[in-house]
């Protein structure tokens, strides 16, 4: 990537970060931590190049070590975000959230 | 395998993107958030399987090992995590992103003659080992193993300006030789230096820190794109580092502190966790059955629900407790601080898994012309959120933070484990006001006792 070609896309970048971040209510700031966490573990893919390109043995089990972290900040993160996420729900919940297991025991008393 | 030419790795690298800014979209509302969210990980997917595909890689099986036993980890733990203890997995998940965007970046190191990649390299690999450590010591503080009161000793300062000065020689160097020693060296500095930055901050302020980390993280992954040449982790980065700077801002702000004050407030003296003083002027007390009498012959009652609730895990008693009110035909809402919690919005994800439904839960600028209009203000093991110093008295540490004006109710019921202030440290004088009542105990016990009351009624 030549310097103008990336100034452009990392100015644009900010630029929707900002504006879409900015229609976050506060409802759901949690899960947005959580979910921009989930996203940059995306670094995978960096780790998985790098891995793939290793043939000495040292960088090769640090690669192997990155592509590890990095799997479990992005699978752990995805898989938190949707959980939290799951639980809001609008004043008439679905039937079909009845039935899952895990979830909360309470019977609505009234 | 190389199946797919770099064109097509290209545009399936865009598809990834979108997905990534449909997600955080998604946020909007909670309508379309979950969907969002399995959008984004519908890209990221699709990314990892573009990426086995679009070059030739070696040692394929440990690196699919590798991915499992990851996930393999990652997965189970996301699953079963007490919804109080989100804050800490936030900051792991985080902690060990930074660290891998930080081997990413000294694996690279050899790759690059060019300085500006190698800048990029540096800035990867310091800021990614910031965020690692500083994680680790974040989730130290939360999980309460180690004090979470602020942690200074003397001549910090200078050591701290050591690590800086030399970081920026090994920066330097590694940017002029490409040296993979001294790019060790600053691996390491990075990882001192994380823990010197978020070792002085003080327990409340801790979220903060770790939404400041996030972004950082963030802007690491952007730099590795630069590394690495990929245009996905350059906007995937950006992305993460912009809304997160925006979160840390927002939610200083919610504090009424700067971020460089919650980072750098412990060296100035002005410590954030406060004395504990004791004042000796009466206030009002009563039992569970006069609460539970207050809150069911009201109209309108208006919860406040803070960290003490939290801690107790009063959430479910406190939505049952809501429920019981509204089949007696009072009108209950939740008014929810922005911090309240440990987390912004922590309360809000922990009244949601107590099926609070989301409409009755206000947020401050909303809730907060309407106090006038409640007949009572229920605040459980909530203080520095609706202390009125904070508009008053000017010399307050908590001076200029936006509260709950939960004085303008009709009636005031503090449930509160003692007269102890809260932790900012610092007397609320609405606790003697003559329309507050306090009853004193655990906030979910109190809350099962109000709750048997009101049922009573």
């Amino acid at each position: 990537m030549d310097l103008p070609t990336l100034l452009t896309v990392v100015v644009l970048a900010v630029f929707v970060g900002f504006e879409v971040v900015s229609k976050v209510t506060s409802t759901l700031h949690t899960p947005l931590m959580s979910g921009a966490n989930a996203i940059h573990g995306i670094i995978l893919i960096g780790a998985i190049l790098v891995a793939g390109q290793t043939t000495e043995p040292l960088p090769l089990v640090l690669a192997l070590l990155a592509v590890l972290l990095a799997t479990a900040n992005l699978v752990g993160g995805f898989v938190v975000t949707d959980r939290m996420l799951h639980m809001f729900r609008g004043r008439n919940p679905a039937k079909d959230n009845a039935a899952k297991p895990g979830t909360s025991p309470k019977e609505p008393s009234a | 395998m190389n199946l797919l030419t770099a064109e097509a790795t290209a545009l399936l690298y865009l598809v990834v993107a979108v997905c990534f800014i449909l997600a955080l979209k998604g946020l909007s509302s909670p309508r379309t958030a979950r969907r969002g969210n399995l959008i984004g990980a519908a890209g990221a997917a699709l990314a990892v399987v573009t990426v086995f595909f679009s070059v030739r890689l070696e040692n394929l099986p440990a690196i699919l090992v590798a991915i499992v036993i990851g996930a393999g980890i990652a997965a189970p733990i996301a699953r079963r995590v007490q919804m109080t203890q989100m804050p800490q997995l936030v900051a792991l998940f985080n902690g060990v992103g930074g660290g891998a965007a930080a081997l990413v970046a000294i694996l690279e190191l050899a790759e690059h003659d060019d300085g500006w990649v190698r800048a990029a390299v540096v800035f990867t690999l310091v800021v990614g080992a910031v965020s690692f450590s500083g994680s680790a010591v974040t989730v130290a503080k939360l999980q309460e193993l180690m004090t979470t009161r602020p942690v200074v000793f003397g001549g910090m300062r200078w050591v701290m300006t050591a690590v800086v000065v030399v970081l920026l020689v090994a920066a330097v160097l590694v940017i002029a030789t490409g040296s993979v020693v001294w790019a060790t060296v600053l691996l390491l500095l990075g990882l001192v230096g994380g823990v010197l930055l978020v070792l002085p901050v003080g327990g409340a302020d801790v979220p903060i820190v770790i939404s400041l980390l996030n972004a950082f993280t963030g802007l690491a992954v952007a730099a590795s794109g630069v590394v690495l040449n990929n245009v996905l982790l350059l906007v995937a980065g950006t992305l993460v580092g912009a809304s997160g700077t925006i979160l840390t801002r927002a939610m200083a702000s919610a504090m009424g502190r700067g971020v460089a004050g919650i980072l750098f407030g412990a060296f100035r003296g002005g410590s954030t966790a406060g004395g504990g003083a004791v004042s000796e002027r009466p206030v009002r007390s009563s039992g569970p059955e006069d609460v539970a009498v207050m809150l069911g012959y009201a109209q309108r009652v208006v919860i406040v629900p803070g960290y003490g609730l939290a801690v107790s895990q009063g959430q479910h008693t406190i939505a049952e407790l809501a429920d019981a009110l509204e089949a007696r035909g009072v009108e209950v809402s939740f008014a929810i601080h922005p911090v309240a919690g440990r987390m912004p919005g922590h309360m809000n994800v922990l009244l949601a898994e107590a099926n609070v439904p989301y409409e009755s839960l206000k947020e401050m600028s909303e809730v907060n012309p309407e106090f006038r209009n409640m007949d009572v203000a229920l605040v459980v093991g909530a203080n520095d959120v609706v202390n009125p110093a904070a508009k008053t008295s000017p010399g307050s540490p908590i001076y200029g933070m936006p509260i709950l004006e939960v004085g303008d109710a009709g009636q005031v019921v503090f449930l509160k484990r003692s007269m102890r202030p809260g932790f900012a440290g610092i007397e609320n004088e609405l606790l003697y006001s003559p329309k507050t009542t306090l009853l004193f105990g655990d906030a979910k016990d109190s809350l099962t006792k109000v709750l048997g009351a009101a049922k009573a009624l």
